[in-house]
């Protein structure tokens, strides 16, 4: 087996594992039973998934034509610091704007906590 | 910190216009020369040699990497479990860290742990919000992993 077969061989597993990888968390986000939980699923198997088929693609041009593409690895760390971020984001503001969860166990603590900062300011704002 | 990088800078310059050969080696020998002069006088400076907290940095990519595919491969078998057995909720969560840029590592930090996503931050960013996938195991878990986590920014800023 000489070098370019096993690099081959490293390549298709990225990549067979980044699609694998994409596809269960598209099928999390059917899954899954509120917005919150659909999060989970989207920002971490997702942007692991990416960054393994970019991985792939950068290691196939790196050593078949032997070009080495930085696009590719700076798309790698932008998905990687971008990702939690967005998640982060979308689910505060899917809170701000009072979507309930699912089989709630421990929602009191945000609630709560937004319901006394609501009284503190109404009270500032009557006296 | 940033100081102590830029004498090590011109330090390495020195070195070549002493052989008078302006070549990347010339420069990365004079970069490690100038890096052990400090070590050894890293005494007289206010704060630690910097070397050290780079190898701090270093430590929190590679937990960075690591918690990003434990997490994946957690969320994934529960995914694909046949019977959906996750209890969602929100915990509160006490951290210490004081600056905004610390707090913004650590919820990203949050984010690709396993089964937590950061929520919201309380506006004193004393509390972090943390919507837990799994809440059985999740408190005693991430109060365990977050100490780990809050340690190893700290070895970073302070």
């Amino acid at each position: 087996m000489n070098a370019k077969v096993t690099i081959e061989i490293v390549v298709g597993i990225l990549i067979m594992s980044g699609t694998v990888m994409s596809l269960l968390s598209s099928l999390g986000i059917i899954r899954l039973p509120d917005v919150y939980n659909r999060a989970h699923a989207s920002t971490k198997s997702a942007t692991l998934g990416i960054l393994c088929i970019l991985l792939g693609a950068f290691l196939y041009f790196f050593y078949t034509h032997g070009v080495s593409s930085i696009r590719l690895l700076l798309g790698i760390v932008f998905v990687f610091l971008t990702a939690p971020v967005a998640g982060h984001l979308i689910i505060r503001s899917a809170h701000r704007s009072k979507v309930a969860l699912a089989d709630i166990s421990v929602q009191d603590d945000l609630q709560d906590y937004l319901d006394s900062e609501k009284d503190v300011e109404s009270s500032s704002t009557t006296s | 910190m940033a100081l102590q990088i830029l004498l090590n800078f011109i330090i390495a310059v020195v070195w070549m216009f002493l052989h008078n050969e302006w070549s990347f080696p010339r420069f990365t020998i004079g970069y490690v020369i100038g890096a052990a002069i400090m070590g050894l006088l890293s005494r007289i400076w206010p704060h630690d040699f910097y070397l050290k907290r780079a190898w701090a940095v270093i430590k929190l990519l590679i937990l960075f990497t690591k918690e990003l595919f434990v997490s994946s491969f957690v969320v994934m078998g529960l995914i694909i479990k046949p019977k959906l057995s996750i209890r969602p909720g929100i915990i509160a969560l006490q951290t210490e860290l004081k600056s905004d840029w610390e707090i913004t590592v650590l919820s990203c930090l949050i984010c690709l742990t396993p089964g937590t996503l950061t929520l919201d931050v309380s506006r004193d960013g004393r509390t972090l919000y943390i919507h837990a996938m799994d809440i059985n195991d999740a408190e005693l878990l991430s109060q365990q992993i977050k100490d780990s986590f809050e340690k190893a920014i700290m070895e970073v800023t302070r």
